[in-house]
């Protein structure tokens, strides 16, 4: 029978996991299981097995996908969600296995079947992997998997993970406070260059975007004037977002930007310019100066749940 | 210190791309080509290591059509050495454009790959890390910031959450993301220059693609909604169509 092990580095990508799981099983009738690197999994999910290594931190690649590589080999498949930690890793996997890779899924066609964006999103590829010995190595984009799972998960058993590496990870930078990742957010407030300054942006975006319960974005000008944080950008060189509500405030809509908020579900667009090219893309677009508007959002917002 | 530095012929990524009338592929017909971004930049950092020390030797290397060569011969002209283009006129999936690497470097042996983060057309980020493990070398993707150490790189490299710094020691992958630096322009000496370096031409092993393009479409479009004109009737749109409770 097939098996698809959905590879999570923390708990909170297992129900997106899930989902795609059931996608999977749909296709194939397999058996899904699960191998959570850090944490604890939830009780539901509908993973027939749950593998648990407790981590306390993800490891380097070089190293990390050796150490995973003898505990994916009954695998017919094994996926992650898409992040660049998981590119990172999981095509250092597929190297170690000598097996193909495939990423950035957005529907399963079958057991060997998917469709993925190529170009930068402009057009969509269905791609066949022709069946070689080994798992078929997989990331998968997180807006066409939503939703709870309600099925139980089978045992959970854990494993240990030898990880030797010849690499130092000298520093990592801090996380950011209490905003969701902004590639798994349900709602994205963006902003562009008119933001100003650091502090204004973490102000007005930041503040909208808290009240949302979602995630601050920036366009690539507003990164390169050193308004808004890298990590922060969104669009083809940046992030690829996909939330239910992308609100773009200030974003006049260049190119590269459109590229990674195209999967939205809602777009709204907030600029004082009528002609900018972001309101040929929005659900809503409002004419006006964010200024005004964002506050003005985020007071009724904040109102309305006191 | 010996670099490679992979170059991908890719359509150019600022024009609009169309399917085939078949469906089967993208329509290349009077598109241009370039270097892909990724790797323009890979090789300008080549390039800049080897002004800080000139005993560095850096070999561009293209797996794809011949009309490769092109986009070899602009590397040539940015700093490159030397040149070699393995021919492959279909397309390539990862472990192909592995196998072929890995054959290349088993002659070259140089000390460190250095190639784009992924390419603008394939959008797969897979060959650097890929590349690395079938090596058994240390792998370094994303990078912002690089420093050349005694046998080793320190390297920033952009995560989902930031940044983070690691050291690796050679040989080593190390794919570029766009931060690390902005190419230069080719000035006209570095074209006339790049006419005598050498560019050779070097027989594929034939690695085996598993990867089939079955079909290639428009990606879904969108179109403009409807304007609003405040913050009660933004927020009323919003709710009526199910994305604010």
């Amino acid at each position: 029978m097939s098996r698809l092990t959905v590879l999570a580095f923390e708990p909170g990508e297992v129900m997106v996991g899930a989902e795609f799981a059931s996608a999977w099983m749909a296709q194939t009738g397999g058996l899904a299981d699960l191998l959570l690197l850090t944490g604890s999994a939830p009780a539901h999910g509908g993973f027939a097995q749950v593998r648990e290594a407790g981590l306390t931190e993800v490891p380097v690649a070089d190293g990390l996908a050796e150490a995973l590589a003898p505990h994916l080999t009954e695998s017919t498949m094994v996926a992650s969600v898409s992040s660049m930690r998981a590119k990172d890793v999981l095509a250092r996997l597929a190297g170690v296995m000598d097996v193909p890779m495939v990423t950035d899924v957005m529907t399963v066609e079958g057991p060997r079947r998917f469709v993925r964006p190529m170009v930068a999103g402009a057009v969509l590829a269905t791609v066949e992997i022709a069946p070689l010995p080994g798992p078929l190595v997989v990331t998968f984009r997180p807006a066409g998997f939503r939703g709870e799972s309600t099925v139980p998960n089978g045992p959970t058993t854990p494993i240990s993970l030898e990880v030797s590496s010849r690499t130092q990870r000298v520093s990592v930078s801090e996380r950011r406070g209490g905003r969701p990742d902004l590639t798994q957010a349900r709602v994205v407030v963006s902003g562009g260059r008119p933001l100003r300054d650091a502090d204004t942006f973490e102000r007005v975006v930041g503040g909208l975007a808290d009240a949302l319960g979602g995630a601050a974005g920036a366009t690539r000008a507003a990164v390169d004037s050193g308004i808004a944080a890298n990590e922060l950008q969104v669009g083809q060189t940046g992030k690829i977002v996909a939330p239910d509500l992308y609100i773009a405030a200030g974003v006049s809509g260049s190119t590269q930007h459109m590229a990674g908020i195209k999967d939205s579900r809602v777009i709204v667009a907030i600029n004082t310019d009528a002609d900018a090219p972001i309101f040929e893309v929005a659900d809503f677009g409002w004419v006006t100066d964010l200024f005004d508007a964002l506050p003005q959002l985020q007071a009724k917002l904040n109102e309305g749940r006191s | 210190m010996k670099i490679l530095t992979p170059i991908k012929r890719v359509v150019d990524p600022y024009a609009k791309v169309r399917p085939t009338a078949d469906g089967r592929g993208i329509d290349l017909s009077g598109q241009k080509f370039d270097i892909n971004p990724f790797d323009e930049i890979a090789l300008e950092e080549a390039v800049r290591i080897k002004e800080r020390d000139p005993d560095t030797v850096i070999i561009a290397v293209s797996i794809g059509p011949s009309e490769g060569e092109e986009q070899l011969r602009k590397a040539l002209a940015m700093g490159a050495d030397r040149a070699i283009l393995v021919e492959r006129a279909e397309d390539l999936d990862s472990r192909a454009v592995t196998a072929e690497l890995i054959a290349v470097i088993a002659d070259e042996r140089p000390d460190l790959v250095l190639m784009g983060k992924q390419s603008t057309d394939a959008d797969r980020a897979q060959v650097g890390p890929m590349l690395a493990a079938r090596l058994g070398w240390p792998q370094a993707t994303y990078a912002a910031k690089l420093t050349v150490e005694a046998g080793a790189l320190v390297v920033a490299r952009e995560t989902d959450d930031g940044e983070e710094t690691l050291r690796i020691p050679l040989p080593a992958v190390v794919t570029c993301d766009l931060r690390l630096n902005e190419p230069r322009y080719i000035a006209l000496p570095g074209i006339i220059r790049a006419r005598s370096k050498p560019l050779d031409r070097r027989a594929p092993v034939g690695a085996q693609v598993a990867e089939t393009i079955v079909g290639i479409a428009f990606a879904p479009g969108r179109t403009a909604g409807k304007r609003v004109t405040s913050a009660d009737e933004l927020l009323d749109a919003l709710r009526s169509v199910g994305v604010l409770s």
